[in-house]
């Protein structure tokens, strides 16, 4: 088809995601932080979408946090990420999805300096053979697991328990979207909707019943700026970053916030817990909180996982008024409960339910 | 052309991120650290590409270049396709080479990065790990984070972790000849090198500070570094 008019400059703004065969790499917040996100993506690629995901138990972080906060040069970062990708090679996968956007971007930004320095990607080469003997291809499609969800959103719409809409009023809920500074800021057309109209969140949003907001401060960082928030002494920075978006998004009177980098969710929330703390201030609606998500949590709970066996348990800012506005059914005092309520596969990390 | 500025050409980052710059200021007005601290990517990168052998020695030492959160918002707006924030890692990494960071109260923090994001890769194999979030070190993460650090076997159990365990999975163990080959590459590539010369100059800066540096992060050094704040970076 011969593309022309809007859809020649839309042409710009979409990424080609693969269909299948991925090689999932974790994230180090997001495990920490939010690993009912993790279980949840794995669930819904396996158990409803029937991909196939494969994860190495041999691969380690990218570096990418340490690269940033600048104790780790840029041909360290360069050789870890080689290693990730000959254990990809190695697998037999060629389709790399990593579940953070500092691992996006860092490898976004390592494979375009290979691209324009094909000489540095030799010593990378040479330097991971004399380390650890090994060799790699690289990826052939990179995605991040946010945009395998944004792909398959409709078949996840499809499937859906319930929809992000008001069950009392029966209007969409107004949600916020924060896609993370490295998804589509470095390399804006590796990313869907580009830096400028960044739809991988959006996209979801409006699939499962959502309204997207448009406020003013929507694409100011969250505020983690590594070494403003790594170091005690800087954190001024970081909570003052985040106090600006929420004073920005308030007069839009938000539901909720839904999250794409693993750390943005984990700042958004805690930051309105020490706003709270310090200034008495909160800026959802009824004097709560906005309950900020991660793109995982919500997918699964359109379609109806547990809340808690998604983890919202360890959130800071309670989400369960969300719920209610929702309609979600779940028990309030399962909470807290420690019990393995599932059997979980060891390969797969899986709920047999 | 000066020294240091050869020196800075030799980083990747450098090349990449620095063309000419007209000084149009967009990438201080997008900027986040600039909205925050006393800060103006625009006037670095202009004092960078005079080549001035003093003005980036005295930005090497300077507090400036640490303020710089690396989110890259200036790397999207530059109409010359400049990227302030490489150019920013750059200095960062050569005034660590060259130990002129200690000479500020925000580049002396980077023995608190080294001493945490910096050893947990090489020890766990992972950037954060939960054992090292203490609450002591991130009171911010408020009273639901006391409970997940008093019960994280159970939880990450119950949430469908393996939390120390074998094969692969949330919080599993990094196996010793993977953290052995993360080693390796970190000899090999000169992290090892940039590990050695921050706690190296760190030390020597302590002993003139008359202030106590032992291993790990409870030193009155440590410490210091970690929480002192003037109060002169702010607007």
């Amino acid at each position: 088809m011969k593309l022309e008019g809007k859809k020649v400059i839309w042409s710009d703004y979409q990424k080609e995601i693969a269909e299948d065969k991925f090689f999932y790499v974790r994230s180090c917040i997001r495990q920490n932080f939010f690993p009912g996100s993790e279980v949840a993506f794995l669930r819904i690629m396996r158990d409803v979408l029937h991909k196939d995901v494969y994860e190495h138990p041999c691969h380690t972080t990218c570096s990418g946090i340490g690269y940033h906060g600048d104790v780790v040069p840029v041909e360290t970062a360069m050789t870890v990420v080689a290693r990730q990708f000959a254990l990809m090679t190695e697998a037999g996968y060629s389709n790399y999805v990593p579940s953070c956007i500092t691992s996006f971007g860092l490898y976004t930004e390592i494979l375009d300096t290979w691209h324009h320095f094909p000489e540095i990607e030799e010593k990378v080469r040479k330097q991971l053979r004399k380390a650890t003997g090994r060799e790699f291809e690289k990826p052939e499609n990179l995605a991040h697991a946010s945009d395998v969800i944004y792909k398959f959103r409709k078949e996840i719409a499809a499937k859906a328990k319930y929809k992000l809409i008001n069950k009392e009023t029966g209007e969409p809920l107004r949600v916020v979207d924060h896609i993370g500074c490295h998804y589509s800021k470095m390399f804006p057309s590796k990313g869907v909707g580009g830096a400028e109209y960044p739809y991988v969140l959006s996209g979801m949003i409006e699939e499962w019943g959502g309204e997207v907001i448009d406020y003013p401060e929507r694409r100011h960082c969250c505020g983690f700026g590594f070494r403003q928030y790594l170091v005690q002494a800087n954190r001024g920075f970081s909570v003052a970053c985040s106090r600006e978006k929420f004073e920005s998004m308030k007069p839009f009177k938000p539901d909720m916030i839904i999250t794409n980098c693993p750390g943005c969710p984990m700042f958004l929330d805690r930051w309105q817990y020490v706003i709270n703390e310090m200034e008495g201030k909160r800026y959802g609606q009824n004097g709560e909180g906005i309950p900020v998500f991660t793109y995982e949590e919500v997918a699964g709970l359109v379609l109806g996982y547990d809340p808690w066996d998604l983890g919202l348990q360890m959130h800071q800012t309670d989400c369960e008024p969300l719920l209610k506005k929702i309609g979600i059914e779940y028990s309030p005092e399962d909470k807290f409960n420690l019990e393995p309520i599932h059997e979980y596969s060891e390969v797969n990390n899986l709920i047999s339910l | 052309m000066g020294k240091l500025y050869d020196l800075l050409l030799d980083d990747i980052r450098f090349e990449e991120g620095m063309n000419a710059c007209m000084n149009c200021g967009v990438c201080t007005a997008i900027c986040p650290a600039a909205e925050f601290y006393n800060y103006d990517p625009r006037k670095i990168v202009d004092e960078v590409q005079s080549k001035d052998e003093n003005k980036i020695t005295e930005l090497l030492k300077s507090e400036t270049i640490w303020y710089c959160g690396e989110c890259m918002s200036c790397k999207t707006r530059c109409p010359r396709g400049n990227a302030p924030g490489l150019i920013i890692m750059a200095l960062r990494g050569l005034s660590q080479d060259l130990g002129y960071f200690v000479e500020s109260e925000k580049g002396r923090q980077q023995l608190a990065v080294k001493r945490t994001v910096g050893d947990w890769i090489l020890s766990t194999g992972y950037c954060v790990y939960l054992d090292g979030i203490t609450i002591a070190l991130h009171p911010e993460q408020g009273p639901v984070w006391e409970w997940v650090q008093d019960n994280k076997s159970d939880l990450l159990k119950r949430l469908g972790g393996n939390y120390k365990g074998d094969g692969p999975g949330i919080l599993r163990k990094i196996p010793e000849e993977t953290l052995e080959e993360l080693r390796k590459i970190f000899e090999v590539t000169g992290g090892l090198d940039r590990y050695e010369k921050i706690e190296e100059f760190s030390k020597n800066k302590a002993k003139e500070m008359n202030l106590e540096l032992t291993d790990g992060i409870e030193s009155e050094y440590f410490k210091h570094i970690y929480t002192a704040n003037n109060g002169t970076h702010t607007k």
